[in-house]
């Protein structure tokens, strides 16, 4: 494919932002690990414990949503059973964590089950009810109640916690807050990596521009003669395997119950609404912002918590119903 | 700015017009109703007959949004949640609650539903069609985690237990029989007037607007007034449906509004279709029936297995629930008829 010498972009506002914001927390992560010696005391340590929590939480919510926002920026399809994606992942990967006893091969478990389920998900359900998107939600609804209840079968009510391999575990002193959670900041780490590279997916290889293609205008998209089923089922794959992903890694940071399906579907839609649809970078913000909310929140008001939260979504909708980063439609 | 037009009667339909729809069958279906009761012992009372009229007129308020409006609201059990909650801790509870008297706590419970419902309204209004469900279940999950974390209000996890509806006129309401003939007559009532909003001003402008907000929009009407204001009296009717479950319960706690919950009222809507204000309240009776003797199906701890099939089964091969299968019967039936005669 040739390419036509590169015309001066205008500056565009969105991504300065969202590469300031980036470049800003890496700076401060890699100072704060750079200088453990830097103390700080109770409520400022609070205070940035908490922060660091929201942040790396943000983190898990951008796993899980970002999938969510990209199966529905392509296609349309409202995946109400993306928080069961999420938990299937987590239990697909504690079972075969428990078989093969390797981390490593849990959480590949967990992106390869989810992304195949999400294939099988596309070509026997959206795809029979393409454009019909209430019928889509309902069957998707439909089918978290009956993920959900074959997961409490097989898998109990029992709460699951797995352990990561051993140098992902333990602390790493940290300037200010003086310990943190190696692995978290791995989950941190890892969001940031996964982020980039679908950013540079999308707008840097020949199928994302595809998909985003297909963003646009799906009906001119096929008329050029590109598969579209081909390339939806590649986009649910990865959404839904991301899905996955998100649920063996956030098993490992935090843990695994029945109900957790809601909260990440939640999490994805709250994100979602607020990033605004279909928009990557609009799912970062979002989870940052949500991530951050909850941990807040929790934090200094626990009974008011889930406010801040709704009120982040309320004034969203009210000021840009199209979400942060959404384009009008 | 066109306000929201008079709810009146079509002027052409006449004082009297609904009687011209009354059919015999109503009146023999009325009186099956009535007589139910004592036929019945309070199992098939109460916990089928009660509770079928109540979380269908629940379902209705989300039929009333999702039929006639074009708006699938999951915010509906947190609006019914929101009216028993105010209840509990305006009426009393076991050992606390202001002790309002009933005639001021039930309708400041139920004012208060309006307004909560008419806010999410307000909320959701600005987005359209799965945007609205994402946006009410995101609301209705919030209330739920709202009310597991709040203590100040709500009482977090344990909520409030030992509700009893109010003594009035002697009569202890919990009994089955009153129980079951207020819950019906809730119903009753709760059915003719979404039955007559339907053929309202507002109620035909509603529908309009839900075929063609933007036609609506350009002939003068303000669209989202009229969605607010069906949010609103949703809001109403979710929340006498709520004031029965937290009497039906006996308690209210995070637990009555979980997602769960939510989307129950989801399934009992579409198990019996949209169309039409009984759609809900078949739905409801399937649902109960569902509810109780699943165990006798399947695993007595599978229940969600098996609604959740029965709502994919429906979604997926009947999408106007119960009432689009009755239809397409008459249908077919009228049809076969037709060659022969």
């Amino acid at each position: 494919m040739s390419h036509s010498p590169p015309e001066p972009r205008p500056l565009n506002r969105r991504r300065v932002l969202a590469v300031g914001l980036l470049a800003l927390l890496v700076a401060v992560v890699v100072l704060m690990v750079s200088y453990p010696e830097v103390k700080a005391g109770g409520p400022t340590k609070l205070f940035l414990l908490t922060l660091m929590n929201g942040i790396t939480l943000a983190a898990l919510y951008f796993l899980v949503a970002s999938g969510f926002t990209l199966v529905f920026g392509l296609m349309r399809n409202v995946n109400l059973a993306h928080g069961s994606l999420y938990l299937l992942g987590a239990y697909v990967g504690y079972s075969v964590i428990r078989w093969t006893g390797s981390w490593w091969l849990g959480v590949a478990a967990g992106f390869v089950g989810m992304a195949l389920m999400g294939v099988l998900l596309q070509f026997v359900i959206f795809r029979r009810m393409e454009g019909q998107d209430m019928r889509q939600t309902m069957v998707t609804i439909g089918l978290s109640i009956v993920l959900a209840d074959i997961m409490l079968w097989i898998w109990s009510g029992n709460t699951y916690q797995f352990e990561a391999p051993d140098f992902l575990t333990g602390t790493v002193p940290l300037a200010l807050v003086k310990v943190y959670s190696v692995y978290r900041l791995v989950v941190l780490g890892a969001a940031i990596l996964i982020g980039l590279g679908l950013w540079l997916f999308l707008n840097r290889t020949s199928i994302g521009m595809m998909i985003r293609a297909g963003v646009d205008d799906r009906a001119m998209l096929q008329a050029t003669g590109v598969n579209v089923h081909l390339l939806f089922a590649c986009t649910f794959a990865i959404g839904a395997g991301l899905a996955g992903f998100a649920g063996v890694v956030g098993g490992t940071a935090l843990s695994i119950a029945p109900g957790e399906d809601v909260r990440y579907l939640l999490a994805s839609l709250v994100v979602t609404i607020v990033g605004g649809m279909g928009s990557i970078p609009g799912a970062a913000i979002g989870a940052l912002l949500i991530g951050l909310a909850e941990q807040f929140g929790l934090a200094y008001s626990p009974t008011y918590g889930v406010v801040y939260t709704f009120v982040i979504m309320v004034v969203v909708l009210a000021i840009r119903p199209q979400g942060l980063m959404g384009r009008k439609r | 700015m066109a306000s929201i037009a008079p709810t009146l009667p079509l002027p052409a339909a006449g004082r009297f017009a609904w009687l011209r729809g009354l059919r015999a069958w109503h009146l023999g279906l009325l009186a099956l109703l009535l007589i139910y009761p004592f036929v019945a012992n309070s199992f098939w009372i109460v916990q089928i007959g009660a509770q079928a009229f109540f979380m269908g007129l629940i379902a209705l308020s989300l039929m009333l949004l999702a039929g006639y409006g074009g708006m699938v609201s999951l915010a509906q059990m947190a609006i019914a949640g929101m009216a028993g909650y105010l209840y509990a801790i305006l009426f009393g509870y076991t050992g606390g609650g202001a002790g309002w008297h009933w005639t001021l706590a039930i309708p400041v419970a139920l004012l208060v539903a309006v307004g909560f419902s008419a806010l999410i309204g307000l909320l959701s209004v600005r987005t359209e069609g799965i945007y609205t469900i994402m946006i009410t279940l995101a609301v209705g999950v919030a209330f739920f985690y709202f009310c597991q974390q709040n203590y100040d209000i709500f009482n977090g996890h344990r909520g409030y237990a030992g509700l009893a509806p109010p003594m009035v006129f002697g009569v202890d309401w919990r009994q089955p029989l009153p129980f079951y003939y207020l819950a019906m007559g809730a119903a009753l009532v709760g059915y003719l007037f979404v039955a007559w909003l339907s053929r309202s001003t507002f109620g035909i402008a509603l529908q309009a607007v839900r075929d063609n907000p933007r036609r609506m929009a350009a002939l003068g009407f303000n669209v989202a007034a009229h969605r607010v204001a069906a949010y609103a009296v949703a809001g109403l009717l979710a929340g006498v449906g709520g004031l029965f479950l937290v009497w039906y319960n006996g308690r209210i706690s995070p637990g009555s509004i979980d997602v769960d919950a939510a989307i129950n009222v989801l399934i009992i809507a579409i198990l019996g279709g949209l169309r039409r204000p009984s759609g809900p309240f078949i739905g409801a009776l399937l649902f109960v029936l569902l509810d109780n003797f699943a165990i006798d199906l399947i695993d007595r701890e599978r229940f969600n297995l098996v609604i959740g099939g029965a709502f994919l089964a429906v979604v997926l091969f009947s999408p106007d629930g119960m009432l689009g299968l009755w239809d397409r019967l008459l249908l077919r039936l009228a049809k076969n008829r037709e060659p022969r005669g």
